[in-house]
């Protein structure tokens, strides 16, 4: 159900620019004015959220300590996993946000007769890395359509995956491992009975959008040629804000790709997506455990009433006297005075 | 009280792989005997000044909510959104991974995926997006949208009541969230309309007013230590003070109260006074501020900064140095993780200092609390302590992490170190289920209640198989850990699945085997046990 809403939420999006451009021939509005749009919702949007989240305090700090605090000398500690200087939460959260650690952890539970078994789960964290790292150097493979000259690390990048070319005709290293990652994820939500519990619509559906964009993709580059020069035309133009209708024709498939991307753009930031940025924020991650060595202050931390000593004494004056505990007057009258 | 299961019968039908054919939104919770705790008495929350439901139970049909119920929590959650960016956060950015979802005490042990973590934090998730956002009102429960409704508030209370705040979730999760977090904001929600549990609050009550869980008196907390006293010099000869509320002395003490009257803490609290005897520490311990322990905490944020100020009016009164925490879990969460918000700055106090080895805890010197363990290990270190671990040759021991210590502090080496030198038998269960993925005793978070027996061994089964496993292959017959609550519910959880495993402290053991000046030659153990090789004599 979860699957097939996603999937007619896709098929929506793709009518749109066939019948935009196909059949109405919008096709400034989508060559231009809706990539605009998708990248100002995702820019602006991913601010917002920053914000947002940033405007509310974090009033205790909550580290998770995943390993040994500082605390005597000679006790081995563990500063990626408890850390307790700023240097120390930033390596905690380059190994968080590089290379997943909290995930590489990860273990499977599960029965062997009576007795409850951990195995290692790896799988996981390998379709994450393997469909992240992708992306991101798809990513910066797609620079190259934006900026002129084309930078030495950009053509040094292009250069190297598409030296691992896979099959004929060439294929990018990085557009066959996004779709085994992007795969994996997807037939994990679909089989694993746990995460298919838990797991809706728009669970499935980024997952989808991803999968399209990155095969419209691949399919421009073996079967669809489109005319590269007129691309490139457009993405400068778009990216100097000095947008132009190239002179060449731009192909159908084109204008799908690039309103799912506009799409996806558009949805980042309000949807769980926003993660990559969110883990930035994590309290749990990105607080040094120094919790008794330098002080944390909350700003909506207010005075409470409690049961004070003078009024705790005189509650059991007599008993006390009775079994010899010491009385002290004194310092009811000292704190009387104060108050 | 409801029957208990037998072991076998509890296991019989868990599958962590079978899940309902209904989607969990339609799954109304199923208030069981054995699987909730009740209702709190209207008087505690009126002795509180808090709000409350008056006289209910979690099973009856209707609640008597207020008219304005669900504006009262609609508020609350928009409020807590402003004030906790934590719980902002992780309602945001959760990709339903699943990473955490067989990480959970409760999970592994119900097979209900409502205690998937992931699926726990979803219960409150779910309205936010419901009732606050545009795409969630618009695609409902495709996007995991729902309205709040009654029979939500009640699911609520029972999940939340179903999470012990220990973190083991949070370990796995790639970024981090913590679904104790979001449990300890929820039960905190609840409470603005008086929503809890009779376990949880008494124990406030009692701390508030009296100073500490059971409402022990001033005189009787005396009593209690003189007869303990009593024990220690019939065990080893030796007559031991112990000083209350001593004016000018360098440390206070503090533990929580179970160690001064619940069998097995009471065997920890004699350890804690041999040595602190042993090694001439000017110390006191106060009836006023006589728990550590925080019940607040399971509750809501300023139930718990209420209970613990009396702590710090102690130390200024007294005019000690620094302060000296024992053997507990949540205490030392609180302790670390708020204390010094809450309390601080402590310029009344000093920088803490062992007065015996001369260190200096720099680690602490800010807030001026050192663990117990911590000042114990330093004092091994130096070579200030003599043991005879051979007088703990009667027990094989494993040691329990408990999860707040553990993975809301970080000390894993310092009680192992301990523990190595005081006993010549020590085991490790099996990787995973130590350290930092340490498992729950099942009962922690105020959840220790007997009407919720089932939920709890449920929940324990998972630290109590590790134990079965080390018992059956090195026969371990002890588990020393460093919690009050565990040494409170880990004997019933292991009377239930591991007969033959005790629950002792690591000071209790450290006292066994302390070689003390003009004691007598020992031939038993603190609880009366004969010593290896001494059968006879006893
Ligand atoms: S591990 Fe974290 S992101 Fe994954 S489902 Fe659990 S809470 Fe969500
Ligand atoms: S904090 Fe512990 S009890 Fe609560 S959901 Fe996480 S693993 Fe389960």
């Amino acid at each position: 159900m979860n699957l097939v809403f996603s999937i007619l939420m896709l098929i929506i999006l793709i009518l749109i620019p066939v019948i935009g451009v196909g059949a109405l021939g919008l096709n400034s509005l989508f060559a231009i004015f809706i990539p605009y749009l998708g990248f100002a919702l995702f820019f602006f949007g991913l601010i917002y959220r920053m914000i947002d989240w940033a405007r509310s305090p974090q009033p205790f700090k909550i580290p998770t300590t995943c390993g040994q605090q500082k605390s005597l000398s000679w006790i081995k500690r563990s500063r990626l996993e408890s850390p307790a200087t700023t240097w120390e939460v930033y390596l905690r959260m380059f190994f968080e946000v590089f290379l997943f650690r909290s995930l590489f952890r990860n273990l499977r539970a599960d029965f062997d007769g009576k007795r409850l078994i951990y195995g290692s789960a790896k799988w996981l964290w390998l379709g994450a890395i393997l469909f992240h790292v992708s992306f991101l150097i798809i990513l910066i493979r797609h620079l190259r359509f934006f900026v002129y000259p084309v930078p030495g690390v950009i053509t040094t990048i292009d250069f190297v995956d598409s030296f691992f070319q896979l099959g004929l005709p060439p294929i990018y290293l990085t557009d066959a491992l996004i779709l085994a990652g992007l795969g994996f994820l997807l037939l994990r939500r679909l089989i694993d009975a746990k995460v298919n519990y838990l797991s809706y619509a728009s669970d499935y559906f980024p997952l989808l959008l991803i999968i399209t964009i990155a095969a419209t993709g691949i399919l421009m580059r073996l079967y669809i040629k489109p005319d590269l020069y007129a691309i490139k035309q457009l993405a400068y133009g778009l990216a100097t804000f000095n947008p132009v209708m190239p002179e060449g024709k731009l192909s159908l498939l084109f204008y799908i790709h690039l309103f799912l991307v506009s799409s996806l753009a558009a949805y980042f930031p309000f949807s769980k997506l926003v993660h990559m940025v969110g883990v930035f924020f994590s309290p749990t991650r990105n607080m040094a455990n120094d919790n008794r060595m330098k002080r944390h202050v909350n700003p909506w931390d207010y005075p409470v009433k409690y049961t004070t000593y003078c009024d705790w004494q005189e509650k059991f004056r007599d008993v006390m006297e009775e079994a010899g505990i010491p009385i002290d007057d004194e310092w009811c009258k000292e704190t009387q005075k104060q108050a | 009280m409801s029957k208990l299961p037998k072991p076998d019968e509890l296991l019989k039908d868990l599958d962590l792989h079978k899940t309902p054919e209904k989607h969990w939104m339609d799954i109304a919770p199923e208030f069981k005997p054995g699987k909730f705790c009740y209702a709190v008495e209207p008087q505690v929350m009126e002795d509180l000044g808090r709000p409350h439901l008056g006289k209910w139970q979690p099973y009856d049909e209707k609640w008597p909510l207020p008219d304005d119920w669900k504006e009262r929590i609609l508020k609350g959650i928009r409020d807590r959104m402003e004030r906790f960016r934590s719980f902002k956060l992780f309602m945001d950015i959760c990709v339903r991974c699943g990473a955490c979802a067989d990480k959970c005490h409760y999970f592994l042990g119900s097979g209900d995926p409502k205690n998937m973590p992931v699926l726990r934090a979803e219960l409150i998730r779910s309205i936010i997006k419901g009732e606050f956002s545009f795409f969630g009102k618009l695609f409902g429960r495709m996007a995991g949208a729902r309205p709040l409704t009654e029979e939500v508030l009640k699911e609520w209370f029972y999940y939340f009541y179903q999470c012990t705040e220990c973190r083991r979730c949070s370990v796995f999760c790639p970024y981090g969230i913590d679904t104790a977090e979001v449990t300890i904001i929820m039960r905190d929600l609840l409470h603005e309309l008086g929503i809890a549990t009779d376990w949880a609050m008494k124990p406030v009550r009692f701390s508030h007013f009296i100073g500490n869980h059971i409402g022990l008196q001033p005189h009787t907390i005396k009593e209690n230590i003189e007869f303990l006293l009593g024990d220690i010099a019939e065990i080893t000869g030796l007559n031991i003070e112990v000083p209350i509320n001593k004016k000018g002395a360098e440390i206070l003490f503090v533990t929580p109260s179970a160690d001064f009257f619940a069998d097995p803490g009471i065997y920890t609290f004699m350890g804690y006074v041999l040595l602190f005897h042993h090694i001439g520490l000017d110390y006191t311990i106060s009836t006023y501020a006589s728990e550590g322990g925080n019940f607040g905490f399971f509750n809501a944020v300023e139930l718990a900064k209420k209970l613990h100020a009396k702590i710090y009016e102690e130390a200024r009164r007294l005019k000690v140095k620094w302060i000296l925490g024992g053997e507990c879990g949540h205490m030392w969460r609180v302790w670390h993780q708020y204390h010094n918000t809450w309390f601080g700055p402590f310029n009344y106090m000093d920088i803490p200092r062992s007065p015996i080895t001369g260190t200096v805890f720099e680690h602490a010197k800010d807030n001026k609390i050192v663990h117990i363990c911590e000042f114990t290990a330093d004092l091994i270190a130096h070579g200030k302590l003599k043991f005879d671990p051979s007088r703990n040759d009667h027990v094989i021991v494993t040691f329990h992490d408990s999860c707040n210590t553990s993975r809301g502090m970080g000390i894993f080496e310092e009680p192992r170190f301990i523990l190595k030198n005081v006993c010549n038998n020590f085991v490790e269960m099996p990787e995973n289920t130590i350290r930092e993925k340490t498992f729950c005793c099942g009962s922690g978070s105020g959840l220790n209640a007997d009407e919720y027996m089932e939920m709890r061994m449920r929940g324990g089964f998972p630290r109590a198989n590790a134990v079965q496993y080390v018992n059956q292959k090195y026969g371990v017959n002890t588990m020393a850990c460093i919690c009050a609550i565990d040494r409170a519910v880990l004997p019933t959880l292991m009377k239930y699945w591991v007969p033959g495993v005790e629950i002792a402290g690591v000071h209790e053991l450290v006292g066994n085997a302390l070689i003390m000046e003009g004691e007598k030659e020992r031939t038993t153990d603190l609880r009366y046990r004969p010593l290896k090789g001494m059968e006879e004599e006893v």
